[in-house]
């Protein structure tokens, strides 16, 4: 029998230049509503597993760093297990597995401190370790959502499902960020030859 | 683990690109977005406890006051439901708004619009949905500004709205309009939306019924997330 959903999903708007005032309002200066803006860090308590820094500059189709963006993370713990209802199994009581930050207002760089999220197995399928990027900003209609691989997971990111579902194997790479130390350091361009990839959520 | 959402309809929502709104010009992917069946990372979320919401989290009017004062400007409380495509309600879930004041000016040190700061008002709140879904804050009602995009182009009286869900691939920006306002037709952002009746579903109703008398007016306003379909999870045999 056909079917349809009853209600249909509000609209998206774009974030607009002052989403920090909103969703981070201590960077903006305002200190005196919220004690600490939320996901300002990923940590409860002494988590298990490497730490590791995630550095990223996102830019726009003229090359310029885009310096009012608001990015969000969202990964696994060490163990693969997401800090969610949803997931089912225990997760790290020490790691929220959330973390939301702002480009830097001058660089553009935007700076998550985490860990290393380990492989997730579920129902027979492993997906290599990342963590989504969910992007949104003033011009962004509907927020972007990308992952970010690591550069030293290469046998588990050939096996990774996702990964083997992008066609155009050449754009593979966009989504894959280099090790520097304790930092991985990724780019993020919203259009050109090297345009990263973005899904469909 | 086993969940999905129905799949997000686009048509529903702003393209990319939409030159009319110029900063999209730049910042718009030009190639599609790569459809996937989802996996744990999108099936999941973080959650947030009632814990962190603080007493006047939810309280525009006073939450940036000083002692014995309040924001200027007309007093209003916004409510409404947080359901799913499926018209749940979505239980114990953030929501965060942000808004410029009575003047049409954001408490941002890059916003230099003619209207004078408020000293009494900052411009967010957050709030969490009860156990139906039912969420409310009271606010004043943010004017019109104009932004630079075309030579004269006014933003109508908007809140933003940051909503979570129960998993990212339920996770939304958006912003509410208010409804008989005439620069809702001549916005550039709104008009990103193709479809019309997903522009109206983003327009708060007068809700005089819930207005308190004296003191200020309500609007009504729900938000929708995407529909996840209800499967049974082998680990939790109840059902979603």
């Amino acid at each position: 029998m056909p079917y349809a959903p009853k209600l249909k999903e509000s609209a998206s708007q774009t974030a607009g230049p002052y989403v920090h005032i909103g969703c981070m309002p201590n960077t903006t200066g305002i200190h005196t509503i919220f004690d600490t803006d939320l996901g300002s860090t990923m940590f409860t308590g002494e988590a298990k597993g490497e730490r590791i820094n995630i550095e990223a500059v996102i830019f726009d189709g003229s090359g310029t760093p885009v310096k009012d963006a608001m990015v969000e993370i969202w990964q696994a713990d060490a163990n693969g297990v997401f800090a969610s209802p949803e997931d089912g199994r225990e997760a790290d009581p020490h790691f929220t597995g959330f973390g939301r930050q702002h480009a830097d207002h001058d660089t553009g760089v935007f700076r998550f401190e985490t860990i290393k999220p380990g492989a997730v197995s579920v129902d027979g399928k492993t997906y290599a370790p990342h963590v989504l990027m969910w992007i949104a900003a003033r011009g962004i209609n509907l927020a972007l959502a990308t992952r970010v691989y690591f550069d030293d997971e290469a046998e588990a990111n050939e096996a990774d499902p996702f990964l083997s579902r992008i066609e155009l194997k050449s754009r593979v790479p966009t989504l894959i960020a280099k090790r520097d130390g304790n930092t991985y350091r990724h780019e993020i361009h919203l259009q050109g030859p090297d345009e990263t990839v973005f899904f469909d959520l | 683990m086993k969940s999905g959402y129905y799949p997000r309809d686009l048509n529903m929502h702003p393209p990319a690109y939409t030159p009319g709104y110029r900063t999209s010009i730049l910042r718009s992917p030009q190639k599609a977005p790569i459809g996937f069946d989802g996996s744990p990372t999108e099936f999941t979320g973080p959650t947030f406890g009632h814990s962190l919401i603080g007493e006047l989290d939810n309280n525009l009017i006073l939450n940036f006051a000083q002692a014995g004062e309040s924001a200027i400007g007309e007093r209003i409380m916004v409510h409404g439901y947080v359901l799913d495509e499926e018209a749940r309600p979505i239980r114990n879930t953030l929501v965060e708004f942000w808004q410029a004041n009575a003047g049409g000016r954001y408490r941002h040190k890059k916003d230099t619009y003619l209207a004078p700061l408020d000293p009494n008002f900052g411009g967010c709140g957050r709030t969490m949905t009860d156990e139906s879904g039912y969420f409310h804050f009271f606010t004043i009602r943010p004017a019109a500004y104009p932004w630079p995009n075309g030579k004269n182009d006014w933003r109508p009286a908007h809140i933003h709205f940051s909503v979570f869900g129960t998993a990212f691939a339920q996770r939304l920006i958006t912003q509410m309009y208010f409804e008989g306002d005439p620069n809702i037709a001549l916005c550039p952002i709104v008009k990103t939306i193709p479809d019309a009746d997903a522009i109206d579903r983003l327009i708060a109703r007068l809700d005089m019924h819930n207005s308190r008398p004296h003191d200020m007016r309500a609007y009504r306003f729900d938000i929708v997330l995407r529909g996840k379909r209800s499967t049974v999870f082998e680990n939790r045999k109840e059902g979603n």
